[in-house]
């Protein structure tokens, strides 16, 4: 919005959806598609830049239609939006890596309802310029895309022996060496290394003083800076 | 006049009994089965019970030390995770494996929830389960009860031979009770594990509710599906989970009311999984359900306060 005051550097908005704002691991969203998909590298990869696509034009539309979309029927607007570019990516994944397609099954359409890609919708690109908000979705989608990346990579290293870098391409790691842990690509075994990880990235984090530990409320919440009412002493989670 | 009133809060009257006499008096229990699996599976049951015990131990010490909580592994618990945690394990397990299972049952399932009394399941159930789902094919590869060696021939276990109805012979009702057939290094023994349970039955360690609802359950389910109740019985791990795992004192409801549809639970679950489940065994299963719905149980069974009216809807109606 216009009224902001305080100008937001282009370099930040960018850099920060990589580890202090980094939507899985800081800001739990897009849960669902990362304990699913991160069973194979190649998955997590997949996965990743097609939210990433869909993140950019996504915000850049919605954030060109901010001031014309009633806020009423916002949510259904961007659902609306967002499906358009699903669909659009879907379609290239399906005629150019039919493989992704095949691999990621149904997590592929159901990017339309993925809670980051709605999450900065709602909470940067309705109150931010377009090319802020294309930042802010290249940079979330990098972090996404690493997240998952690092985490199927664990996941499929423990728990198959193996790292999926194409389709093609499975580099046994482990695999003739001894026998797998099978729970690690299974549903508790996601949520052990999805856990772990926040832990780690948390323990970062503070550690680099970026988020300060002993302040409550809306200070040492890493949505404040994208928040409506930070600052107001009112937070909708409380 | 100098002041000799003392205030404090309850309980004042103390038994001298603690953590960690509680929990010899339940190492001592499980030694008939530890000398019994020594004796039926050889010099390999004792190494694989001592990994399990010293990786226990050791990630007990280390994990409170990283942690940097006060150490506790003198309250035994992590030996006796140890044992039950080797009781679980087939005897052809690999020893990483099973150190595996060691650092998964400490650290996992109780340190990280804050130690003892803290953990919502069973650690060495947890680990159990954690191995069974990780190498499925080395836990249920059962060797042959008095072969010692790397080359023991392997075999069905008992309820292996019922789930598949094969050729394979049923053990008599004798040799299932003195653990002379393939199995869990510590399932087997039937007399052993009696011997000790009875030890903590009259010790008072252990309430007879919850291990009396669990095999009463499993005997009444065996007679209405017509299986044999003494193989339900003495074969798997009904008999060591009832006495030791299904008696955690943390991870089991704490009055008796809640015992009795814990014990209960657990048969249930145990022989749904064992007559309609894809697993021939659902012990270690039925248990942890039953751990994870335990606050549950506690809070629907909750005893009525001393003095309190039996129930408010009368007050309302008087």
């Amino acid at each position: 919005m216009a009224k902001d005051p305080k100008q937001k550097s282009y370099l930040r908005e960018f850099h920060k959806g990589i580890i202090v704002e980094n939507p899985v691991f800081r800001l739990m969203l897009g849960t669902c598609p990362t304990l699913a998909v991160t069973t194979a590298a190649f998955n997590g990869l997949g996965m990743g830049a097609a939210a990433t696509l869909v993140l950019i034009g996504s915000n850049v539309v919605i954030s060109l239609l901010r001031n014309v979309i009633p806020d009423k029927v916002r949510i259904a607007a961007y659902i609306t939006i967002i499906a358009g570019f699903v669909s659009i990516i879907q379609l290239f994944v399906k005629a150019y890596v039919p493989d992704i397609d095949k691999s990621l099954g149904i997590f592929l359409p159901l990017i339309v309802v993925n809670c980051v890609i709605l999450g900065r919708a709602e909470m940067y690109a309705s109150k931010n310029s377009v090319g802020l908000s294309a930042l802010d979705g290249l940079g979330m989608g990098i972090g996404f895309t690493l997240a998952l990346v690092v985490m199927a990579s664990i996941r499929e290293i423990i728990g198959a022996g193996t790292l999926t870098l194409l389709p093609n391409l499975v580099i046994p790691v482990t695999i003739n060496l001894w026998s797998p842990m099978i729970i690690f690509i299974l549903p508790p075994g996601g949520f052990f290394v999805y856990g772990m990880l926040v832990a780690i990235v948390n323990k970062i984090t503070v550690k680099k003083g970026k988020v300060p530990k002993s302040e409550l409320g809306c200070g040492g919440c890493p949505m404040a800076s994208s928040c409506s009412r930070a600052n107001q002493g009112e937070c909708g989670n409380e | 006049m100098k002041e000799n009133l003392l205030v404090s809060s309850s309980p004042h009257l103390r038994g001298g009994r603690k953590t960690n006499m509680i929990m010899l008096d339940v190492i001592i229990a499980l030694m008939p089965a530890v000398i019994a699996s020594c004796i039926i599976f050889g010099w390999r049951a004792a190494i694989i019970l001592g990994i399990t015990t010293g990786v226990c131990v050791v990630s007990e010490w280390l994990s409170r030390l990283i942690m940097k909580r006060d150490n506790t592994i003198w309250d035994l618990s992590a030996v006796v995770t140890g044992i039950l945690l080797a009781f679980n394990l087939p005897v052809s397990i690999h020893p990483v494996m099973a150190g595996i299972g060691g650092v998964v049952a400490i650290v996992v399932a109780k340190q990280m929830f804050g130690g003892l009394g803290q953990n919502f399941v069973n650690p060495a159930l947890t680990a159990r389960i954690v191995l069974m789902v990780s190498f499925p094919s080395q836990m249920s590869t059962w060797t042959k009860p008095f072969e010692y060696g790397y080359d023991a021939m392997t075999t069905a276990s008992p309820l292996g031979i019922l789930a598949e109805s094969g050729d394979t012979p049923m053990p008599s009702y004798l040799d299932l009770f003195l653990g002379n057939h393939a199995g869990s290094l510590g399932e087997t023994c039937a007399l052993a594990i009696i011997l000790g349970g009875a030890y903590l039955l009259v010790r008072r360690v252990i309430s007879p509710i919850i291990p009396g609802c669990f095999l009463a359950t499993v005997v009444i389910f065996s007679l209405i599906f017509q299986r044999d109740i003494l193989v339900d019985l003495l074969s798997g791990g009904v008999l060591l989970g009832a006495f030791f795992m299904a008696t955690d004192y943390a991870t089991s409801p704490i009055n008796w009311r809640g015992k009795i549809v814990f014990g209960i639970g657990c048969g249930i679950i145990t022989m749904l999984i064992r007559i309609f489940g894809a697993m021939p065994e659902g012990v270690s299963f039925s248990i942890i359900l039953m751990n994870i719905v335990t606050p549950h149980i506690e809070r629907l069974t909750r005893p009525r306060a001393f003095g309190k009216a039996r129930k408010e809807r009368k007050n309302n109606e008087a």
